[in-house]
């Protein structure tokens, strides 16, 4: 779709949706405004005082017309409200498969980490076509992760991951803004997304300073830490195997399950105490303070990679 | 003066103005009519305060690399204007004011229920406003006028304290009020002054009273946390400290919508009262837009996380989230049709104060139908943190709100001052605030849906052109403000002397002289007729 005058160019799989609903939200707040306008303004005229006696007869009210624009206003909200949910429970859950990269950020600038160990400040490259995920955290304030031209945006908070996905469909550089205001130089923490066809992208990742992958940083750290030691593969030492964890449930004492995702990852590492393992004491101590959030995304990399390396090695994990 | 003479003077008989003239008759008055004019002063001081901030930042704003002030000074501007106008202005203004001077009257009663905490209540404001000002020439609070934590709590170090302190000060003020209309409503109305025979003003008061009473206190206990991790580190905000980061939010807004209710009721009231008055008309369904008031003010309360969307909260909240902010919009809606229809087969005059409320209509409309933008969970999604919000919910505060307010200011001015001021300058500035309002703030729907984020200090050289077009429109809108103001105070001692009823309205405050005599009413009046007797009654259908 052609840009129209006063309207931010439309550069992902989802902005034209996002777009239709908007379009039709103005054409409603444009036919209500006129409506009501031209009412009053035909009132004003038709029935201005013509003398300074006049006593209009009084009209108590009507039933059915306090039915009819309840029950107009309720159908088109219900409309709006259906349409909108929809597409935006479609809009946020991540398509299968999709590349991951992480974002930290920080009083005024934005850490990008790819997977394959490239790092960017500011800029994040990302190849056309293909659904990007991003995992976001803070290292102080809330910033939120706002692209105008993919219609996408999510706060990023201390403390916790939130994530945020598109796919580019226009090769191009976009505006990054930070849409949460978060001190002094709040308007200086933008940047750009970078979209380039995938083979440029391949060139560009395997370009630059040859980093470490995310996955190997985080296998050090794991190491450097001291997790090898109680956190063996084969769930031999004082704390459970991590093969086959992330992304399936775990048990835990009390009987509870939780999914082993992110916010678990990281709970189970800074707050130890908070969620035992079923079979497990708790004994692990916090790391709350020793690890940076760029040691923390390494150590979640190498987390999700073991995740995957093996199926979940318990009985009940038939699958 | 030589002015003096050339006017025939008679003798002004004695009302609550010429009681007595000594400063204390006023710093210790236990008038509710005497403390409605101490509120109007010092509303009108903050009001003057908090458009000052407007202007500098609409200055600053005219150049892409901003023209005017460092950025950390224009952080300090948008935080200031937007605590100074919120919490003492725009929540104040109508209650403080106009329902100080109107609710007695209106009930037929010689005072509000609680005259001394009404007096302690001004004071109460006037100790939290100097906390504020105090902050600003200490050095100002650059953290929003939301005070997000954890950069409120533990990153900023500006002036955090002192107007959280303030804010929460204040906020008391506000509870003694809404206390003292609640009992007044409920045991000082006249006799026969049934409830479905109150002015819509009156039960526009009573659902905002419910409000301040029942929301004001969490602000209070949020602001205190907030102190409390900011001055001692105890951890509650601040995951580095332990807390969660967002419960702050959850806590304000839980306070700051319902907050955007106190700001917009008492305007409604103000339109019913006009819109009758200059249509001669009873209210289209008068019951209907009494209850969809106190629906307004319960449906309020549950609403907060529709400003929490794009925080990472479940998908299931945002859902029921979003649905109770489209129910909410459904009253307003029902009101806008009763008002609009209140003037078919009216006999509609065009003074100043009409001209307000019509204004109100269209902006409050325009406010209310781009907030089903931000309602809808996809939209809101690209249009939260933008300009879209700032435009807005300025067509609601200053659109709504402030249009009611200096509606009611015009309505009621000859009962306030007992002087009529010059019509014509005052349709005049009706319709350069309308115009002007709409040029400042119409182009920031633009620049939000093109991407811009709000309090930037600057920004990308392709949002330049509505920027400069929005700063046009605030200079507009600024000398439309001037304006009454001047004439305003011109008429307290110009002005031709106004009679008990100028308008040729209904309602009790009409029917003592203006201005009103100390104790109101000679005798207790009794009413005998509904609200807006203008006409013999009919049914639509007849």
């Amino acid at each position: 779709m052609q840009s129209l005058p006063f309207q931010p160019e439309q550069a992902s799989s989802i902005a034209g949706s996002v777009d239709q609903l908007y379009f039709f939200l103005t054409a409603i707040t444009l036919f209500f405004t006129v409506l009501i306008f031209s009412i009053i303004l035909y009132f004003m005229i038709k029935y201005r005082r013509r003398s300074p006696d006049e006593r209009p007869r009084a009209i108590d009210g009507s039933l059915p017309l306090e039915v009819l624009w309840t029950a107009i206003p309720t159908l088109i909200v219900a409309v709006i409200f259906v349409w909108s949910s929809l597409l935006y429970f479609r809009n946020s859950e991540a398509p299968k498969g999709s590349m991951e990269i992480f974002v930290t950020g920080k009083q005024w600038m934005w850490k990008v980490e790819h997977p394959e160990g490239q790092r960017e400040i500011n800029e994040v490259h990302v190849p056309l076509g293909r659904p990007v995920k991003l995992t976001m955290t803070s290292e102080d304030v809330i910033h939120d992760f706002f692209v105008p031209a993919f219609r996408v945006k999510k706060d990023v908070l201390p403390g916790r991951y939130t994530s945020l996905w598109f796919t580019a469909t226009k090769v191009g550089t976009f505006h990054l803004f930070c849409a949460q205001y978060c001190g002094a130089f709040h308007a200086g923490m933008i940047g750009s997304i970078i979209v380039q066809e995938p083979d440029e992208y391949e060139r560009w990742l395997a370009g630059g300073a040859p980093g470490e992958s995310m996955e190997a940083a985080g296998a050090k750290v794991f190491q450097a830490s001291g997790c090898s030691t109680c956190h063996t593969p084969d769930g031999a030492g004082l704390g459970p195997s991590l093969l086959g964890v992330y992304g399936n449930p775990v048990k835990l004492v009390g009987g509870e399950t939780v999914m082993a995702d992110d916010a678990y990852m990281r709970e189970s590492i800074l707050l130890p105490k908070a969620k035992i393992v079923l079979g497990y004491t708790p004994i692990m101590p916090s790391f709350q303070g020793q690890l940076t959030e760029e040691q923390l995304n390494n150590v979640l990399a190498y987390l999700r990679a073991l995740g995957k390396s093996q199926p979940k090695p318990k009985e009940e994990g038939k699958q | 003066m030589s002015t003096a003479t050339l006017e025939p003077r008679v003798h002004a008989p004695r009302n609550y103005l010429n009681a007595d003239y000594g400063w204390k008759s006023w710093l210790f008055t236990l008038d509710h009519k005497r403390i409605a004019l101490l509120y109007m002063v010092s509303v009108s001081f903050f009001f003057i305060v908090g458009g000052s901030f407007a202007v500098l930042m609409r200055i600053h704003l005219t150049e892409p690399q901003g023209a005017l002030v460092q950025p950390e000074t224009y952080n300090k501007l948008f935080t200031l204007h937007g605590v100074v106008m919120i919490f003492f202005f725009l929540i104040p203004s109508i209650p403080a004011v106009l329902g100080n001077f109107l609710v007695p009257l209106m009930v037929g009663a010689r005072d509000l229920a609680f005259p001394k905490l009404n007096l302690l209540s001004w004071y109460i404001y006037i100790v939290g406003g100097l906390f504020t000002l105090y902050s600003a020439i200490a050095g100002g609070v650059d953290t929003g006028w939301t005070f997000y934590t954890p950069y409120s709590s533990t990153y900023s170090n500006t002036q955090v304290t002192a107007v959280a302190i303030g804010v929460f000060i204040t906020g008391f003020s506000s509870i003694l009020t809404g206390l003292n209309f609640i009992v007044t409503i409920h045991k000082m109305r006249a006799p026969g002054l049934t409830w479905f025979r109150m002015p819509l003003f009156l039960w526009a008061m009573y659902a905002t009273s419910i409000i301040m009473v029942l929301g004001t206190p969490v602000l209070a206990i949020t602001l205190f946390l907030l102190a409390l991790e900011h001055l001692f580190h105890v951890g509650i905000f601040s995951p580095a400290l332990g807390g969660d980061p967002l419960l702050f939010q959850h806590l304000f807004w839980f306070y700051s919508h319902p907050a955007v209710y106190i700001m917009i009721l008492p305007a409604m009231g103000v339109v019913s009262e006009i819109i009758a008055c200059f249509s001669r008309k009873r209210i289209f369904g008068y019951k209907i837009v009494a209850f969809s008031s106190v629906a307004i003010a319960v449906l309020g309360f549950l609403v907060w996380g529709h400003h929490m969307f794009v925080t990472g909260q479940s998908v299931y909240a945002g859902l029921i989230f979003s649905m109770l902010s489209f129910l909410v919009a459904i009253p307003s809606a029902i009101k806008v049709f009763n008002w609009t229809s209140t003037l078919y087969k009216g006999s509609i005059s065009y003074e100043a104060p009409m001209l307000y409320a019509l204004g109100f209509i269209g902006l409050f409309t325009m406010g209310g139908l781009t907030g089903l933008f931000l309602a809808s969970l996809a939209t809101d999604v690209h249009l939260n943190g933008t300009y879209f919000i700032v435009a807005h919910f300025h067509y609601i505060m200053v659109g709504g709100a402030v249009m009611g307010y200096l509606g009611g200011i015009h309505f009621w001015w000859p009962k306030i001052s007992g002087r009529l001021y010059p019509n014509l300058w005052a349709g005049i500035a009706a319709v350069i605030i309308f115009i002007g309002f709409n040029l400042t703030f119409f182009p920031q729907f633009i620049l939000g849906y093109l991407g811009m984020p709000r309090r930037y200090a600057f920004y990308p050289a392709e949002f330049q052109v509505l920027n400069v077009m929005s700063s046009a429109g605030a200079t507009v809108l600024g000398v439309g403000y001037l304006i009454p103001l001047v004439y305003l105070i011109w008429s307290m001692r110009y002005g031709p002397i106004a009679d008990a009823n100028p308008w040729g309205a209904t309602g009790l405050e009409w029917t003592t002289s203006s201005p009103p005599p100390t104790e109101n009413f000679a005798e207790i009046p009794v009413v005998t007729e509904e609200a807006y007797a203008y006409g013999p009654v009919e049914g639509i259908g007849d």
